[in-house]
């Protein structure tokens, strides 16, 4: 079985200064880190692997400093890393970095064995879109389990994999066909650490570094800025709100009544909201 | 256990471990060396002044790539008193030079540098992996060390413990003596970010240039203790170290003492409107030549703060380290080139080049140093410091009293406080102590 995870080297946001005039986020110096739901992700591909043989790929699409969170995943225990990186992916939104992504996962699988299982994050640290899980496996014509909270079962003979995905209310148990591709939830599994053998494996592996060309990405409009319909229009910090907490004095009355009363002379609008809604019922 | 086995495995990724894997990795001898931080430097506390010469000698171009903040061009040392300081300041454009001689650096980022550069000549180093124990055979000869990593013993010819000042390791397998609270000081820091702008205008800076104020007196609450700032490209180190031994009968903290010293006059206005970004603390070796422990055994040497290399007198540190470190490689090196087992007998080497060295030389011109400034801390740092000022003061002060007046009794105040034979006591036993 070969399964690929792409990571992603995010800044670590437990230590990021935002710009006080710009309001951007301020990215140099700040350490960077393995985006850390995908390190889920990798775990459960990992056990996926120790049970049912086979081999892991990372891989991430960054500068070339991204390798660093590739050689801490094969420490980790992963058995191979892709990184992507050319000066044609920079400024990549989701649009543009699945469509990067989905080419290389193509080449990963002519190149090292086909695909069966493709893992990601449920999302990232600095984007939070949770868009390109999706947008890679849409482009790879895969089946999509987003969410997961676990892997149940596989079955390599009939190739089905069976998983437990969460939902609003509830968890659903869903049964796919590979290839697939599975976004991981946080907090889902144990992370483990490398052995010594991996740690020295990794110390000295050679990262796969793939160009656009390489990567036998098609069309090069479709990376980076270029490829990127995404336009920031204005980045800006929440301002704290202006209103001050206000003690409400229930003389006599039941706290909640005087609470009630407050609000609604606050907000008389509220009022006949409220009364309205209550009739529907 | 790994199967490999590698011709050195050294311990700990600081300046002293960095210099002897890159030595020795340069020679070209399989190095491994284990480092318990996410990356060389996380985990690393200095000031932090860095020498270039003792740098040249192991990376002689480092100045084209390497992490530098500001070159020194101004040395302050203040005598300080509550509310005072006297300082003697010197500034040169010499300083200006092509190739400058003091850096301020911070280590977070010179360290991966510097351990980059011992990767590129070939050592593996692996982070985020701790040494447990070393692994000694039957005649008690090192022959390997355990990791925290599962199957983590691994085999070398020879262990550099350069595992740094609490020498957890040495001291467990019982090549050493834990170091005493007489001869270690306690330091914490704080890193204080403030734009470029703000920093060379405070501090009268233009481009890269840097200033060092090193500070004692009233500031260590009569404890042996110095405080310093360092100006970076846009932060200031501040810090304030005293003995420990001094902390446990005084019952002060470090960060009470640092809170002082961020208050004093002379120093709040430097720092005024900073952001706090960092606070850290580290132990440093402080008791001189006479504290020198076992450098070296069968099948391992010591180096940098493991093996209490620091010149306290002249706040040098880190470059004993680098050249302890340098010098055991080549050490062991030329035990290796000649094809000779890593034993005591010949790893006796490594002590024999280092008392060549001036790591040594230095220290032993020190060594009586701590001794008096530990056992006279109060003449040193409390009644002298406020002599001082006051006498200062009385001299600059205009207010109609007769000048010989003045000079009587700032002559009173020294001899009242120490007394004719304690003042010549003092600056005899003193002037030994330097010489």
């Amino acid at each position: 079985m070969h399964i690929v995870v792409c990571i992603k080297q995010v800044p670590d946001s437990a230590q990021i200064r935002v710009h006080p005039v710009t309001n951007t986020i301020m990215r140099q110096g700040v350490p960077t880190i393995i985006n850390p739901y995908d390190l889920f992700a990798l775990e459960e591909a990992l056990r996926l692997r120790d049970e049912f043989g086979g081999e892991v790929t990372v891989l991430t699409m960054g500068p070339p400093t991204a390798e660093d969170s590739l050689r801490k995943a094969l420490t980790i225990g992963a058995n191979r890393a892709v990184l992507l990186t050319d000066r044609f992916f920079a400024g990549s939104d989701t649009l543009a970095t699945s469509y990067a992504l989905a080419a290389a996962i193509r080449k990963i699988g002519s190149t090292f064995g086909a695909v069966d299982v493709v893992f990601t994050g449920k999302q990232t640290i600095d984007g939070d879109t949770a868009q390109v899980g999706p947008g890679i496996c849409k482009r790879l014509d895969f089946l999509q389990l987003t969410y997961v909270s676990k892997v149940s079962s596989l079955d390599l003979e009939a190739r089905t994999i069976e998983v437990e995905r969460r939902s609003e209310g509830g968890v659903q148990v869903l049964r796919s066909n590979l290839p697939c591709l599975i976004t991981m939830l946080e907090g889902t599994n144990q992370v483990r650490r490398g052995s010594m053998i991996n740690a020295l494996n990794a110390a000295r592996a050679e990262v796969v570094k793939w160009s656009a060309q390489d990567a036998g990405v098609e069309d090069i409009q479709k990376c980076g800025l270029r490829g990127s319909p995404t336009v920031v229009k204005r980045v800006f910090a929440p301002t704290p709100r202006a209103e001050k907490a206000k003690v409400v004095e229930a003389a006599g009355q039941p706290p909640a009544e005087a609470l009630i009363d407050e609000i609604f002379k606050l907000r008389p609008k509220l009022e006949n909201e409220m009364f309205e809604l209550a009739r529907g019922f | 256990m790994i199967e490999e086995r590698f011709d050195a495995i050294v311990v700990g990724a600081g300046m002293a471990g960095n210099a002897a894997a890159l030595t020795m990795a340069k020679r070209g001898m399989k190095v491994l060396q284990i480092e318990r931080g996410e990356y060389p430097g996380s985990k690393n506390v200095q000031g932090a002044i860095l020498y270039a010469d003792m740098l040249e000698k192991l990376v002689p171009d480092f100045r084209e790539d390497a992490p530098l903040e500001r070159h020194l061009v101004e040395q302050r040392f203040w005598m300080m008193d509550a509310k005072s300081h006297t300082g003697l300041h010197h500034r040169s454009d010499d300083f200006n030079e092509e190739k400058p001689n003091r850096y301020t650096i911070i280590r977070a980022q010179f360290d991966k540098w510097l351990s980059s550069r011992a990767q590129e000549a070939g050592a593996i180093v692996l982070c985020e992996t701790t040494v447990k124990e070393l692994v000694q055979d039957a005649y008690g000869k090192v022959i390997g060390v355990i990791t925290d990593r599962d199957g983590g013993q691994v085999h070398a010819d020879v262990v550099v413990l350069a595992e740094g000042v609490n020498g957890l390791l040495g001291t467990k397998a019982e090549l050493r003596e834990r170091p005493s609270p007489e001869n270690v000081a306690l330091a914490v820091k704080e890193m204080h970010f403030l734009p470029r702008e703000t920093i060379e205008a405070r501090f009268n800076l233009k481009g890269d240039e840097g200033v060092v104020i090193e500070a004692a007196g009233t500031i260590s609450a009569g404890m042996t203790g110095m405080g310093f700032i360092y100006t970076n490209k846009e932060s200031i180190s501040l810090g304030i170290g005293c003995l420990v031994a001094d902390f446990q009968k005084t019952g002060e903290t470090p960060y009470g003492l640092l809170e002082r010293f961020k208050k004093h006059p002379s120093v709040a206005p430097l720092i005024e409107g900073s952001e706090v970004k960092e606070y850290a603390g580290h132990l440093i070796p402080e008791g001189g030549y006479n504290a020198i422990p076992q450098l070296y055994g069968d099948g391992w040497v010591v180096v940098g703060d493991a093996a209490q290399l620091n010149n306290a007198m002249h706040r040098e540190g880190s470059n004993l380290a680098m050249t302890s470190g340098r010098i055991a490689g080549e050490a062991i090196f030329q035990v290796k080139s000649r094809k000779d087992p890593m034993t005591k007998e010949n790893l006796a080497l490594y002590k024999k080049m280092l008392d060549d060295s001036f790591v040594i030389k230095d220290l032993k011109k020190y060594k009586d140093m701590p001794g008096l400034l530990h056992i006279q801390s109060q003449n040193f740092f409390l009644t002298y410091p406020q002599l001082v000022n006051k006498a200062l003061q009385n001299f600059v002060r205009v207010d109609g009293t007769p000048k010989l007046e003045k000079e009587k009794t700032t002559i009173k105040s020294f001899v009242s406080a120490r007394s004719w034979g304690g003042l010549f006591g003092d600056a005899f036993r003193f002037a030994r102590a330097w010489r």
